[in-house]
């Protein structure tokens, strides 16, 4: 009966209540977030969290909620550094205010990278160990792929009919991988267009990627034995507009009918007015993202689309380079790992085991 | 020498940069902002670089009366108007060499840089951009002639997202049950889109993600120099 009223009155007052405030560090990040939780008695109706500015020496609130157990992050702090915070508390008729204090520390790893390390290291491993197969004469099979076994065909279309390349390397500056797997693709196709004696145009939108792509076909010009062919001025710059470099291009499709077109590397929203004018211009089309979005639009409208991995697969695939094939085989061993664990994660699930999901969930958050 | 120290360079730039990703202590943590500063600069002069391939194209094509030489004459005349009133008078806030150009401001309403650019290159940009709808239904029409099993199925389920994301759907299929609630149109369109096509595109970007580790691998191992310009 004494339990009872005790329970009673601590109901009543909630200032009896055992209310707590904590403020601690974010663990295992960069020192720039500090986690705060509460646990206050049930009848609060509002808190509101504050955080101590020197500067202004007042309370700035950072937070407010209705619960009574609750927690929150406060990021974009200062890495080594003390803060002081306060909760305010209103009940029906009291408040309250709690303080607490803690100081960001730098941490030398991210645990919640950890899944991603070891997904990272496996197939960094798996690649390494192909390529060094590959080294010591190991013959791997490499799946056809359709869109650059065309290549072949493209050049030699544009050759028979005396029509140029155009060669897009994507709207990304140089700073975007997909941007550099264009730019190796675009080395071996102006190697096989210098020795066939077609021209390959090549509009830029961004002044890297100018430089850049001269001086791949610049040297694959010279590979091929025809330095004295290279066209400087047939890769140039239009502009940095998305949609004003869509319409340089259309023009050059229009104007120029080449025999063959590639569209390499980063696409957005220009994509299908691309491919569309490329086809209506009747040239054999090539296309190349990683861009998920926009494939769909090539897949329609282009003869052949290098969907994805397989962009980055290219150079190696055109390559026949024995090591560079190799790397392929580091990537199926990455595809295979990533299914068996699809597979083992849904069956984990299925059984109410959510231990790997967090875990691989924990690399993304 | 030339390609030694790019290839050095890029190894030891790409395990820095691969290091910063599970180092959240400094220096590391401030790694990548670093370098995305120094490439803004290094880009910065690129542009330079830029403006001059697309002058002496221009020229050589006007010079040269090659076949539709006036496009670039007005490409070029409109580099050089952008530029001069850019400079000028400057833009939004921003003054110019001569100030803010109050007079020509108030005839205009704007500055004359940015008269042009909202009533010349928003409505040109903007103009391109709604092409895109055409594009979209020829290429739709094309891909939705049945041709197999394949074209047959994709205009099976393009058809229903269409009607599923318009209020037809609604109309047509809303006397079902509840317990047939399923097999209403916008239901129907929601599960295409939230199941089959998102682990379609998952797909897609894990394969694409596992391309990137080996072509990232391949670029700092030195392995793939194909965008130095060649092999050796």
């Amino acid at each position: 009966m004494r339990r009872y009223l005790i329970c009673i009155f601590m109901l009543i007052s909630p200032l009896l209540w055992a209310n707590s405030f904590d403020a601690k560090d974010s663990p295992w990040d960069d020192g720039k977030a500090i986690d705060l939780s509460w646990e206050l008695s049930p009848m609060v109706e509002n808190v509101v969290i504050s955080r101590y500015d020197s500067t202004t020496d007042s309370w700035l609130p950072i937070h407010s909620d209705s619960v009574a157990s609750g927690f929150f992050r406060d990021q974009a702090l200062e890495p080594e550094q003390e803060y002081e915070y306060r909760l305010q508390a209103f009940f029906r008729e009291d408040s309250l205010s709690l303080q607490a204090g803690a100081k960001t520390k730098e941490q030398w790893f991210y645990l919640g990278k950890l899944g991603f390390l070891i997904l990272l290291v496996v197939v960094c491993f798996a690649i390494l160990y192909y390529i060094r197969a590959a080294r010591r004469g190991r013959d791997f099979y490499i799946r056809r792929i359709a869109g650059l076994d065309s290549m072949e065909e493209a050049i030699g279309r544009a050759t028979e009919k005396g029509k140029p390349i155009l060669y897009v390397p994507g709207i990304s500056d140089l700073d975007d991988i997909q941007t550099i797997a264009s730019l190796t693709i675009l080395s071996h196709l102006a190697e096989r267009s210098a020795e066939y004696n077609t021209d390959i145009i090549v509009p830029c939108r961004f002044s890297m990627v100018l430089s850049a792509a001269r001086e791949v076909v610049r040297e694959a010009y010279l590979k091929a034995g025809k330095p004295d062919a290279y066209k400087a001025e047939n890769i140039f710059y239009l502009t940095d507009d998305q949609f004003g470099f869509v319409a340089g291009i259309d023009g050059i499709m229009l104007r120029e009918q080449p025999a063959a077109n590639f569209f390499m590397g980063s696409f957005y929203a220009e994509s299908l007015i691309l491919a569309e004018t490329g086809y209506s211009t009747g040239a054999i089309q090539t296309a190349g993202t990683a861009q998920a979005h926009q494939l769909p639009f090539f897949v329609v409208t282009c003869d052949y689309t290098l969907i994805g991995e397989e962009l980055f697969a290219a150079s190696a695939y055109l390559s026949r380079d024995p090591q560079q094939l190799g790397s392929l085989r580091g990537h199926d061993f990455g595809k295979l790992l990533v299914i068996l664990l699809i597979i083992i994660g849904v069956i984990l699930e299925i059984f109410g085991i959510s231990n790997l999901k967090e875990f691989i969930a924990g690399a993304i958050t | 020498m030339k390609r030694s120290f790019p290839l050095v360079f890029a190894f030891a730039v790409g395990i820095i940069v691969l290091l910063s990703e599970f180092i959240p202590h400094r220096p590391f943590n401030q790694i990548v902002s670093t370098l995305e500063g120094w490439f803004m600069i290094i880009s910065g002069f690129a542009i330079l670089l830029g403006q001059i391939s697309l002058i002496r194209m221009n020229t050589h094509k006007i010079v040269n009366k090659l076949p539709n030489w006036q496009y670039h004459l007005a490409g070029l005349i409109s580099f050089a108007l952008m530029l001069a009133f850019g400079l000028l008078w400057g833009m939004r806030e921003t003054p110019g060499i001569i100030g803010h150009g109050e007079s020509i401001s108030s005839w205009l309403g704007l500055k004359p840089f940015d008269y042009l650019f909202d009533n010349a290159y928003l409505p040109l940009s903007a103009t391109l951009f709604s092409l895109l709808a055409f594009f979209i239904a020829s290429a739709a029409y094309r891909a939705f002639i049945i041709r197999g099993f394949e074209s047959n199925l994709l205009m099976i389920t393009a058809i229903i997202v269409i009607i599923g994301r318009t209020s037809i759907g609604t109309m047509l299929t809303g006397w079902l049950p509840e317990s047939m609630q399923f097999w209403h149109f916008p239901n129907l369109a929601d599960f295409i889109m939230e199941f089959p096509n998102t682990a379609a595109q998952r797909a897609i970007l894990i394969s694409a993600g596992l391309g990137i580790v080996g072509s990232s691998l391949r670029i700092i191992l030195g392995i793939e120099r194909s965008y130095l310009g060649g092999d050796k």
